[in-house]
């Protein structure tokens, strides 16, 4: 597609993923991340770089926060945004997503930002269209900017990530955050663990090169960050845990638990939050707390994502 | 708790835990033994205690059921904790697991809490709430096993039915692990078991009635088998009633998995022919078996594949078993019957009573994680005193169960419990 594709810092079309990238090309993304947090903080925030560029918002799964992060991270870059609101689209009359992709393409974006409920689904996607993909949440596979994000939350705070231990709390088994963040996390030298109930961890994930807690208490010990999972409600009653009430007294995080981890600890958490089950009100706004940090550095990190991936687009 | 210093001599002390058995005595205070041996006679013991001379009884440690079926709450009518008590204490039963099909079922950390608080008021032995492993029993959904454990529950179980939805099972086991949480399951095919109400075979035909083949329960078994071995969970087989099952539990213990097997004493001392002319008492579930399988269940109890023997005490009104044999309920009564028909194996000749007891005291203790079930200094005072050989028959109207549906109705049977202590308190004597 591109020569100068060796020389980029970044030799990728897409961002399908974080399994894939090496630590240069992450710290790379990072530091554009870094600068994009300044714009965004003057009052002046618009920019030219995706000026005439048609960049579309194709959200299969429901979404508020995300979406509206990469919209107004497209819109700082000068791009024209066009969100998709699939629920009422022809995938409701029966589209394939093929032909879906194939539709789209048609109309000549240059970037597409995808989220399926489908594990693999941006993947197969991105093999049918002419323009960059942005993987912005596929299944349970992987959610490449929120572990971005993360991480730059993390580096701006902690002032690295090289030997922190970072405790992912709840369900692992259905998070693609988790997923995200424990190879992300890793990479860039973090100790990772994951702390569950047994019915919220995938199969294998001792192979997965984390530390594996099911007693929270045990898993909070000295981490420097805790990272908390949203619980789906309808994995709440029975079916994988027992109920609400037996999850947050076993893996919500409260002050008590917190007390546990590291005294300088920080708690994350992707959103939407469920207070009172996996994080109590007052953790989730206390001192601690950098959930809505997060959402700031969401932007920064997609702005960076969307000005790294328009150097290989066609002039 | 605590009652007046007692000491028991001149006995037959058996004590499967350390699998010692010899003359001497026990000395028990403050609800725990203080001494015990050859070295505890009458000499020993000072002047103001009280002193029982068992004149050559075996005392051993008192008898732990792990299946019995309390009317409370809900089903007062057919037992209560304080007849189920009196029940317990007569038959030397010092430790009852109580199952949790109650109505509401124990499936809420506050009806443990109300089943501890009315046995602390009612009881005179030891109840233990063994919580639904599924709410409600339904078999859909996993019951709060934290916090059921925290209040007080032993063990979870699924009741009288099978977990059917094998995803449900598997996750239960899974989470169990957490919590290193005993799960007890009844294991039979409801589908295969269909409307079955004895055992399959040519009895059943000739009889007329629908069968349950041995394969219904050895199914689940299998299944359960698979999924302990995928998920390392502490599994016991609450009551198994065949051969098949026994090898399948057999293969399970040689791989290294938690398992453990429990059967009722009825198995082990009742046939299907016991059923004779449609007698309902005889109806129990799973169903007993042909003699042949009978045989080898007590093989099993001798070699050891059989882990625990319980009464599975269930009340029945007579409203419920005065009807055809199909339309019966299910269930026996057993408390007071359990040490006595147990001894037939012994005065049999087919077990030791070593064995015997070994699968009523120290192996229930064992798999429960229990302090009692031995004869050990420090040990809880949960202390029986029996003579195997005193005859007696069995007279339903003369046992405290409230109900009286015994398969043993006017028995002749063989020991009797002559002294029961609980934390050192006598309560049957």
């Amino acid at each position: 597609m591109s020569s100068a594709r060796t020389k980029s810092p970044f030799p990728h079309r897409h961002l399908l993923g974080i399994a894939g990238l090496i630590r240069p090309e992450i710290e790379y993304l990072l530091d554009m991340a870094e600068e994009a947090v300044g714009l965004s903080r003057q009052v002046e925030k618009k920019r030219t770089i995706l000026r005439g560029r048609t960049q579309i918002n194709l959200f299969f799964e429901a979404s508020t926060r995300t979406q509206a992060s990469f919209e107004l991270a497209g819109k700082r870059l000068g791009a024209d945004v066009m969100n998709m609101a699939v629920a009422n689209s022809s995938l409701k009359k029966g589209e394939t997503l093929i032909d879906t992709a194939v539709t789209l393409n048609a109309m000549r974006p240059d970037i597409l930002i995808v989220r399926h409920h489908c594990s693999g689904a941006v993947d197969l996607l991105a093999q049918k269209v002419d323009c960059s993909v942005v993987n912005a949440g596929d299944g349970a596979h992987e959610h490449p900017t929120q572990a971005l994000l993360d991480a730059l939350t993390i580096r701006r705070r902690k002032g690295r990530i090289e030997g922190l231990t970072v405790a992912i709390c709840g369900d692992v088994a259905h998070s693609r955050v988790a997923r995200s963040n424990m190879i992300l996390l890793s990479a860039l030298g973090a100790r990772v663990r994951v702390v569950a109930p047994s019915t919220l961890l995938p199969t294998g994930i001792d192979r997965m090169g984390v530390e594996v807690f099911r007693d929270m208490k045990a898993g909070l010990a000295g981490a420097d960050i805790v990272m908390m999972l949203r619980l789906q409600r309808e994995r709440m009653d029975g079916a994988y845990v027992p109920s609400l009430k037996e999850y947050s007294r076993f893996h919500g995080l409260d002050d008590e638990k917190l007390r546990l981890a590291a005294p300088d600890a920080l708690v994350m958490h992707p959103g939407p939050i469920n207070r009172g089950v996996e994080i109590s009100t007052s953790v989730a706004d206390g001192p601690q707390s950098l959930i809505n940090e997060q959402v700031e550095m969401g932007v920064a990190v997609r702005m960076a994502v969307l000005e790294v991936l328009a150097q290989h687009l066609p002039a | 708790m605590s009652s007046p210093p007692i000491a028991l001599i001149n006995a037959r002390l058996v004590d499967p835990a350390s699998r010692q058995e010899g003359r001497g005595g026990l000395l028990v205070s403050e609800g725990v033994i203080r001494d015990v041996g050859a070295g505890v006679t009458r000499d020993s013991v000072p002047g103001d205690m009280r002193v029982v001379d068992c004149g050559g009884d075996v005392v051993s440690p008192g008898l732990i059921d792990m299946r019995v079926f309390v009317g409370e709450p809900g089903a007062e009518h057919r037992e209560t904790i304080a007849s189920v008590s009196r029940a317990a204490a007569a038959g030397g039963v010092t430790t009852i697991c109580v199952t949790p099909e109650t109505t509401p079922a124990i499936d809420d950390p506050a009806v443990v809490d109300f089943l501890m608080r009315r046995a602390r008021d009612n009881a005179q032995v030891r109840l233990l709430p063994v919580a639904a492993l599924t709410k409600g029993l339904h078999g859909r959904e996993i019951a709060e096993i934290g916090l059921l454990g925290e209040a007080g529950a032993v063990a979870f179980s699924n009741g009288r039915e099978s977990v059917r939805d094998t995803q449900v099972m598997r996750r239960a086991l899974t989470y169990s692990c957490d919590f290193g949480a005993l799960i007890m399951h009844v294991a039979q095919d409801a589908d295969l078991a269909g409307a079955g109400v004895m055992n399959e075979g040519e009895l059943a035909s000739r009889l007329g009635l629908t069968g349950i083949p041995h394969e219904a329960e050895a199914l689940v078994l299998d299944r359960d088998m698979r999924l302990v071995a995928m998920t390392g969970a502490r599994y016991h087989a609450e009551l198994v009633s065949s051969g098949m099952s026994l090898d399948i539990i057999s293969r399970a213990k040689a791989a290294g998995l938690k398992v453990s097997c429990g059967i009722s004493i009825n198995h082990l001392t009742l046939n299907e022919n016991d059923i004779g002319d449609y007698r309902t008492f005889l109806k129990i579930m799973p169903p007993l078996r042909h003699e042949d399988e009978r045989l080898r269940l007590v093989e099993g109890l001798a070699s050891g594949v059989i882990d625990v023997i319980v009464s599975d005490h269930c009340g029945q009104d007579v409203e419920a078993k005065r009807v055809p044999f199909a339309e019966a309920e299910a269930g026996a009564i057993g408390l007071e019957t359990l040490l006595a028909a147990g001894l037939r194996l012994v005065h049999a000749g087919q077990v030791s009573l070593q064995v015997l007891l070994r699968a009523m005291t120290s192996r229930p203790a064992e798999i429960l994680r229990l302090p009692q079930g031995r004869l050990a200094k420090g040990a809880p005072a949960d202390i029986i005193r029996f003579d195997p050989e005193e005859p007696f028959v069995v007279d339903p109207a003369s046992l405290h169960a409230r109900c009286k549906n015994t398969p043993f109705d006017e028995a002749r049977l063989q020991g009797r419990v002559k002294l029961t202590l609980v934390a050192g308190a006598p309560v049957h004597e």
